[in-house]
């Protein structure tokens, strides 16, 4: 899936080096090896789903005997169909509600709130949310399952505190799913911010509070922008994370009842491994990481011109 | 990717996992391996020490693939799709053969089936279970499975219904669900899968146990093509209606739960939870001993009873078989050393050892006629018998896709949609899978 590496440059100290070395191009030929390696595994794979998702390969029937290029008629199929519609609408309630909402704002607010909490608070806090975190996404999927499930754990709660009992995972499939990645994901919009929030100066929030300002309006117009741009940062690459998650919806719901959890991966896996339809799976990916691409750029148009680097 | 074969092939070879041996003694066969059940695995390795006295120049691999259902048949078409990883030998379900032989991953088999004298013991039913569209057959089927309704004699018995008993018409079976309502409260009275999440459980166990019962088909078969708007149909979608309705079935957070079937075996039949279900043959291996659901009473409590037709129309009952074959793949370079090793798989001791082992239902009136077979178990004899009046799915490509869209409509009908609304929608699906001019309104 879509992955964003970003490289950000040293500030390297500005005296001028004794000789600096001359690049030739000979002084590349150890890097060969790697780059052939990196063609072949990384950038072949890449080009070759592109050019599948422009043909009609298929395990089974038409297609699986011979494959030929179809030009844009995967994308056709998929723009007239109404269940492409459904993932397309379904993936970007799980991501704006689970990834963009549900683990920034959990996170920031954690980040605050350990800021000035004691250190075994902080201490324990982080461990439980980063535990959450590092479970195999399997594991966290069969986690809420038995927690939500009819006899799970909550409906067992619930009937002991003489509570009606919930069916979630039917009722409302794509609510389900999204706590589950809130309380999987939070972590890391968690510790990102704790690291910005470290980085800012406590003299101006002091002095604002000697000028009268309050919690809010100090959180406002001190602590936001300062942290501008990693919470654009964080957004950016939980959007892309959440996007793509498939384990974990695959495992609590299956995509069901009917299609109704059924976002993107899940229906890209139904269309090629479960259909057999490869070139029309491939064409859908493709739509994914448009979806994901335009997203990030949304992002980066935001960052104001200074925070680019 | 011309580099990238380069690179593939030694890495290929190395996954395909040949340890080392020299490819051209070793034969390969590949299986499902799913969780983990180890009976296939003794048989092919039994088969392969058998085969290795015979031909002891000759090595048999094991190649297990472990995968559930549909990813199993995406990896073996995978493999089958190029020389270097296809196997000698596979493992197919028979509803995968045609979508597999119209894709060119199978060779036809013919010429050896007509010199092999056990061919003439298997079902007829069955040796057109293995003929392709093109008239041509490509595999040995091994055993099959059979459906119909189980139910609960001691519940029946106190809900004073009758011992034996064998329903005639759908009303006769919804009219004994109504009467363990009423006397039998919380005691669900019959489950029929439905939802999408049970997948093909829904399709072939549920929906087609009741549209084969009707005067309407799925797929016209002289018409090759596939059947849409029929009354059948509609008539099915009714059935599961009323069944959910009334609350004649599970509650619908069960009925909706991937799980469901794990539950009626293993929990709600021996608790006495739930008095019938429509299912395959194969449900009794979880009261064995040492099974999930270990019930040593199972025997004298649990009956069977023919699913019968919509309006007790001949034949009267109403049984759907899948089952599997072994099969050579197209692309493997040894076909007549495969078809000694198959014989050997096939051979009537190996295949009677295998089909009770497995708890499965034979196809073959030599294996039906070991003791071991018939003694194996009190519940196959019964599964046996049906199998003369089986039916097979249309082993078509895009029946996948056209069992996920049965399982959508049987779904929505089951949340309380309406069978009209549901059998529009899946009309168009259908239309849009398979094309206009492979579609046809019944007459």
């Amino acid at each position: 899936m879509a992955t964003v590496t970003e490289t950000v440059e040293k500030k390297h100290d500005s005296r001028p080096r004794l000789n600096p070395p001359k690049r030739r191009p000979g002084r590349a030929i150890p890097t060969l090896p790697a780059l052939v390696l990196l063609g072949v595994f990384l950038a072949g794979p890449v080009i070759y789903s592109v050019y599948l998702a422009f043909t009609n390969r298929a395990l089974r029937g038409e297609g699986s005997s011979e494959t030929s290029f179809v030009g844009l008629e995967n994308f056709r199929t998929a723009f007239d169909n109404p269940e492409f519609w459904n993932s397309v609408t379904l993936t970007l309630i799980f991501t704006v509600l689970s990834g963009v909402i549900g683990q920034n704002v959990l996170g920031m607010a954690l980040a605050l709130l350990l800021r000035r909490s004691a250190t075994w608070v902080n201490v324990l806090t982080s461990t439980v949310v980063v535990g959450a975190w590092i479970v195999p996404e399997v594991v966290a999927g069969y986690l809420w399952y038995t927690f939500l499930s009819d006899g799970g754990s909550l409906n067992n709660l619930l009937g002991f505190l003489n509570l009606p009992s919930q069916d979630w995972l039917i009722a409302s499939p794509i609510v389900a799913v999204s706590f589950a990645n809130v309380w999987r994901g939070t972590a890391f919009a968690m510790l990102t911010y704790s690291a910005a929030l470290s980085q800012v100066d406590p003299a101006l929030d002091e002095s604002a509070q000697i000028d009268g300002a309050g919690v809010i309006r100090r959180f406002r117009s001190i602590t936001l922008p300062l942290l501008r741009p990693s919470i654009m940062t964080c957004l950016m690459l939980t959007t892309l994370q959440t996007l793509s998650v498939f384990g974990l919806i695959y495992i609590m719901t299956g995509g069901g009842p009917g299609t109704d959890s059924q976002t993107l991966p899940l229906y890209m896996y139904e269309q090629a491994f479960s259909f057999g339809q490869l070139g029309y799976g491939t064409a859908v990916a493709l739509l994914l990481l448009a979806i994901g691409g335009v997203a990030a750029l949304a992002y980066l148009k935001v960052l104001p011109e200074e925070d680019k680097r | 990717m011309i580099g990238g074969a380069a690179f593939a092939v030694p890495i290929a070879s190395a996954l395909a996992g040949c340890g080392g041996q020299d490819t051209a003694s070793t034969l390969r066969v590949s299986y499902q391996q799913f969780g983990s059940g180890q009976v296939m695995r003794n048989y092919i390795t039994e088969v392969a020490r058998q085969f290795s006295q015979q031909r002891p120049e000759l090595a048999v691999d094991l190649v297990p693939l472990v995968a559930a259902e549909n990813d199993y048949f995406t990896k073996n078409d995978l493999m089958m799709s190029s020389p270097r990883t296809a196997t000698d030998l596979v493992y197919e379900d028979t509803f995968i053969l045609n979508s597999d032989v119209a894709a060119g991953y199978l060779r036809p088999i013919d010429d050896y089936l007509a010199d092999w004298p056990q061919w003439r013991y298997f079902q007829p039913v069955t040796r057109d279970a293995v003929k392709a569209e093109d008239g041509k057959r490509y595999g040995v089927p091994t055993s099959t499975d059979t459906r119909a309704i189980w139910y609960h004699s001691e519940l029946f018995r106190r809900a004073g219904l009758p011992v034996p008993w064998q329903p005639r018409t759908w009303a006769d079976v919804l009219t004994a669900a109504r009467t363990i309502k009423r006397r039998l409260p919380g005691v669900i009275p019959l489950n029929l899968y439905a939802s999408k999440a049970s997948g093909e459980k829904t399709s072939m166990q549920g929906f087609e146990m009741l549209l084969y019962g009707t005067d309407s088909t799925l797929y016209d078969q002289d018409a090759r093509k596939w059947v849409l708007g029929s009354k059948g149909f509609l008539d099915s979608l009714g059935f599961v209606r009323t069944l959910f309705a009334e609350k004649l079935g599970p509650p619908l957070n069960s009925a909706l739960d991937p799980n469901l079937s794990e539950q009626i075996n293993n929990a709600w039949f021996p608790q006495g939870k739930i008095a019938m279900a429509v299912d395959g043959s194969w449900i009794s291996s979880a009261w064995r001993e040492g099974a999930s659901g270990e019930w040593p009473q199972a025997a004298q409590v649990m009956r069977m009873a023919r699913m019968p037709t919509q309006r007790g129309q001949a034949p009267g009952m109403v049984t759907l078989s899948g089952g599997w074959l072994w099969a050579l793949p197209a692309k493997a370079s040894r076909p007549d050393l495969a078809w000694e090793l198959l014989k050997v798989l096939a051979s009537t001791e190996n295949m009677t050892d295998f089909t009770v082992a497995d708890g499965n239902v034979t196809v073959r009136t030599d294996v039906a006629a070991q003791p071991a077979y018939r003694n194996g178990s009190p519940f196959i004899p019964f599964f046996t018998d049906l199998v003369k009046n089986t039916t097979y799915r249309p082993a078509l490509a895009p029946y996948p896709q056209v069992s996920n869209a049965i399982q959508i409509a049987s779904e929505s009908v089951m949340l309380g949609g309406s069978p009209a609304a549901a059998a529009k929608a899946y009309d168009s699906t259908v239309t849009g899978i398979v094309g206009p001019d492979q579609t046809m309104r019944e007459a």
